[in-house]
C-alpha cells in the first residue's frame, strides 16, 4: 500500500531536497508555456494550469481544480539539464612551440527533477543507454546524470500529443525514479499517493509527513492512472515498423512531408531522446588561445551532414526521412529500442504541426507491395 | 614578427549600422587593432594607409554607376572581401525599389531628375564582384563580426550557423511563440545569428539576417494564413531588410497578382 502526503505538505518534500543540497527543478509557467527551471516553493509550480496541444499548437489553460500536475510536457525537457544545450568541453593555450590543454573543471550540479513523467523516464534511459551505456561514454552527461534525484508524477491526464500507450511508455512510472506520486483530487480532498524506487527516495520520504494509504484511496488514484490511458490525444501503430519504414525508403509520402517541412529542426531540439551535437572550436584574435565549445546539432541542418565536398542530405525529403527512419527503426538495430518514446512534443512544437504518428499511419495505408 | 595584416572597411549604399557594431565592439576593438593594422576605416580614424589590404569588409549594396567602378577598384586592391549586412549581402531595404520605377520615383521627388545618376536596382556586392564571404544581418551582429575576423588571422572557416533561427530559440530555452502564441514568425526560414531576440521578447522574428540555408518559404506562408494572416501582410513581411534576397524576394512575388488592398 503507498503513502499518502497530503497536498499542503507538498511544500515540505521541496524543502528536504532543498535542505539535502539539491537544485530542485521543475514545471514552472514561462512566456505562455510550462517550462522547466529551477523553484523555490510550491508557489512556483503550475497549480492551477493546464495545456492544450494539438500540431503546432500549445495553448496554457485555466483549470477548474488546483491540480499541481494537471498538465502534460511542455516544450522543455530534462536533457536540457543532463545534456546541455551549449557546453565548454576544454580550453587550450598556446605555450612555445605547442599548446597546453586546460580542461574544464565543472561543478556538476545537484539536480532534483521534481515532476517527471513516465515517457520523460524513458527518454532519460534512452540516453543512459546512448551516452553511458555504449563503448564511448560522454562525460558531462555521466557527471550530471548520477547525481540525479528524481520525483516522477504518474499522469493523471493525457495530452493532445501524448500517445505513451503506443510506445509501452506510460502513462503509469515503472522504473528509474526515486519518489512517485499520483496527484489525486476528490472533491474537497487533494493529496498523493507516494511510493519510494530507491533507498535515497525512502530516505527523503522518512523526513515529511506521511501516513498509509486507506485502500480507497489508493484505488481512487489507480483509477485516475487508468483513465489518462484511454485519453491519449495520438495513436502510433508499432507492428512491424522497423521494417515498414526500410521498405518504403521510396514513398511518395516522403516528397509530400517535404513540401511542408521547413527543415527549421524544431522537432529535433524539443525531442527528449535526439542527443546530436556539433563541436565547435574557436580561437581568439592574437590566436594565443583556443576553446572547444558543444552544441545541440540537428539531422536538419546542412552542416550535419557536410562531408568534403558536399552535404549528403541536401534535400528536406532526405532530412525528415533520415530523422523519423532514425527515430523509430533504425534506433532499434543501433541501441535495441525504438527512439520514441511518444511525449508528442516534435508535433507540438513543429511550426506547422507535422505529425509523426500521422506519417507513419500514411505510409502504412498507401504502401504499394510488389 | 609576423606584419600585421591590413585591414579596410568601406561604405556603399547603407546606413553604416554594420560598421558602427566593429566600432560597438570597443574593448575588442583595441585586440582588433593590436593584431590588425586599420588601414582604412573613413567611420573610425581619417589617417589611411594605401592597399594592397589583406581584409577588406564591405557594407552597402550597389546603387549607382560609380559604386560599380568603386567596388571592382576595391576588389582589385583585396585580398580577401567580406561583406557585412543585409544590403551588402542583399541589396538591403533600398532594394525595395527594384520592384518598381526609379525613373518615376527620381522624376517625383528631384526637381532636376537629370542629375541623379542611379542605376534601377540596388544590388548586392557579389553581383558585381566576386566575394570570400558574406556575413549576413542588419545589423550584423558584432560576436560574428569577431568570430569572422578572429576565423581569418587564424585562417579558418568561421563558425556562422546558416540554419533557422529557431535552433537559436530551442538553444536557450525560448518559447515558441509560433506555437505558443499563434504569432506568425519569419524564424523557421531565417538564418541564425541575433541569438533568436525577438521571440526572446514574444515578438515573430522579422527576417533580419535573411533566407537561411533551405527555406520553405511557401510552406511558412501556408501555417501564417492559419494563423490569420492576410497575403498583403506576408507580402509586406517578407518586403523588408532582405526583399531581395533570393528565396524572400521569390515569396514575397507570389502575392504580387494578389495586391488588392
Ligand atoms: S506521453 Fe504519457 S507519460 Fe508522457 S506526458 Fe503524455 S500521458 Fe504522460
Ligand atoms: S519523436 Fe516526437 S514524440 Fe517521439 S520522443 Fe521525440 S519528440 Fe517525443
Ligand atoms: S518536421 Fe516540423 S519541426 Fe521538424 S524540421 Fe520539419 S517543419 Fe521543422
Ligand atoms: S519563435 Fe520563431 S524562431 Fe523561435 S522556434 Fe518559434 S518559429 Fe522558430
Amino acid at each position: 500500500m503507498p503513502d499518502i502526503l497530503e497536498s499542503k505538505n507538498l511544500q515540505q518534500l521541496i524543502e528536504v531536497l532543498s535542505a539535502d543540497g539539491y537544485r530542485v527543478v521543475a514545471p514552472t509557467v514561462r512566456d505562455n508555456a510550462i517550462i522547466y527551471d529551477e523553484i523555490a516553493t510550491v508557489a512556483d509550480l503550475p497549480k492551477g494550469w493546464t495545456d492544450k496541444q494539438d500540431g503546432g499548437n500549445y495553448r496554457l489553460e485555466k483549470r477548474k481544480d488546483d491540480a499541481f500536475f494537471g498538465y502534460n510536457v511542455g516544450p522543455h525537457s530534462w536533457k536540457k539539464f543532463l545534456h546541455p544545450p551549449v557546453t565548454r568541453l576544454f580550453r587550450a593555450k598556446l605555450e612555445g612551440n605547442g599548446f597546453q590543454v586546460v580542461p574544464e573543471v565543472e561543478e556538476t550540479p545537484d539536480f532534483a527533477f521534481f515532476g517527471v513523467r513516465s515517457c520523460e523516464l524513458h527518454a532519460i534511459a534512452i540516453h543512459d543507454r546512448v551516452l553511458i551505456d555504449e563503448q564511448f561514454v560522454d562525460p558531462v552527461y555521466q557527471a550530471r546524470r548520477e547525481k540525479i534525484f528524481t520525483v516522477a508524477v504518474n499522469c493523471g491526464q493525457a495530452g493532445g500529443t501524448c500517445f505513451c500507450v503506443s510506445m509501452n511508455t506510460g502513462p503509469k512510472a515503472s522504473f528509474g525514479y526515486d519518489i512517485v506520486l499520483t496527484e489525486v483530487l476528490d472533491g474537497e480532498r487533494h493529496y498523493f499517493t507516494v511510493e519510494t524506487g530507491s533507498e535515497k527516495g525512502a530516505e527523503v520520504m522518512s523526513k515529511i509527513p506521511l501516513r498509509k494509504a486507506e485502500a480507497e484511496e489508493s484505488e481512487t488514484a489507480e483509477k485516475i492512472v487508468a483513465e489518462t490511458v484511454l485519453q491519449m490525444g495520438r495513436y502510433l501503430d508499432t507492428t512491424g515498423i522497423r521494417d515498414l519504414l526500410i521498405r518504403n525508403y521510396d514513398h511518395p509520402r516522403w516528397d509530400e512531408v517535404a513540401s511542408r517541412c521547413l527543415t527549421c529542426a524544431n522537432c529535433t531540439m524539443v525531442c527528449p531522446t535526439c542527443f546530436c551535437s556539433t563541436v565547435e572550436d574557436v580561437t581568439d584574435l592574437k590566436g594565443h588561445a583556443a576553446e572547444r565549445w558543444r552544441k545541440w546539432d540537428s539531422c536538419f541542418t546542412l552542416d550535419f551532414s557536410y562531408i568534403h565536398g558536399g552535404n549528403v542530405r541536401s534535400s528536406a525529403k532526405s532530412r525528415y526521412r533520415q530523422w523519423m527512419t532514425h527515430k523509430l527503426s533504425a534506433w532499434i538495430d543501433q541501441f535495441e529500442t525504438s527512439g520514441c518514446v511518444g511525449c508528442g512534443r516534435c508535433i507540438t512544437w513543429c511550426p506547422t504541426g507535422i505529425d509523426i504518428t500521422e506519417e507513419v499511419r500514411a505510409i502504412r495505408e498507401t504502401e504499394v507491395s510488389d | 614578427m609576423k606584419r600585421k595584416p591590413k585591414l579596410a572597411v568601406w561604405k556603399f549604399a547603407s546606413c553604416d549600422g554594420c560598421q558602427l557594431s566593429l566600432l560597438a565592439c570597443e574593448d575588442e576593438l583595441l585586440a582588433v587593432a593590436g593584431q590588425i593594422d586599420i588601414a582604412y576605416f573613413p567611420e573610425a580614424s581619417r589617417a589611411t594607409v594605401k592597399g594592397k589590404y589583406d581584409l577588406s569588409l564591405v557594407e552597402g549594396s550597389i546603387t549607382t554607376p560609380h559604386d560599380v567602378e568603386r567596388i571592382q577598384g576595391i576588389r582589385r586592391v583585396s585580398k580577401h572581401l567580406v561583406t557585412i549586412g543585409a544590403c551588402a549581402t542583399a541589396g538591403g531595404i533600398q532594394a525595395l525599389r527594384n520592384f518598381k520605377d526609379v525613373g518615376e520615383f527620381t522624376r517625383i521627388v528631384y526637381a532636376r531628375p537629370e542629375y541623379i545618376s542611379t542605376l534601377d536596382k540596388s544590388a548586392p556586392i557579389s553581383e558585381h564582384v566576386k566575394v570570400d564571404f558574406e556575413l549576413h544581418g542588419c545589423p550584423i551582429n558584432k560576436h560574428q563580426l569577431l568570430e569572422v575576423i578572429s576565423a581569418f588571422m587564424s585562417a579558418r572557416k568561421p563558425n556562422i550557423p546558416s540554419h533557422s533561427v529557431c535552433v537559436e530559440c530551442k538553444l536557450k530555452g525560448t518559447v515558441c511563440v509560433m506555437a505558443a502564441h499563434g504569432a506568425p514568425c519569419l524564424g523557421p526560414v531565417t538564418r541564425a545569428g541575433c541569438g533568436a531576440i525577438c521571440p526572446k521578447f514574444l515578438r515573430g522574428c522579422y527576417g533580419c539576417f535573411g533566407p537561411m540555408e533551405t527555406p520553405n518559404t511557401e510552406s511558412l506562408s501556408t501555417q501564417w494564413k492559419v494563423l490569420g494572416a492576410t497575403d498583403a501582410e506576408i507580402q509586406r513581411t517578407y518586403r523588408g531588410f532582405n526583399a531581395c534576397a533570393e528565396a524572400f524576394k521569390k515569396e514575397g512575388l507570389r502575392y504580387d497578382d494578389k495586391e488588392t488592398d
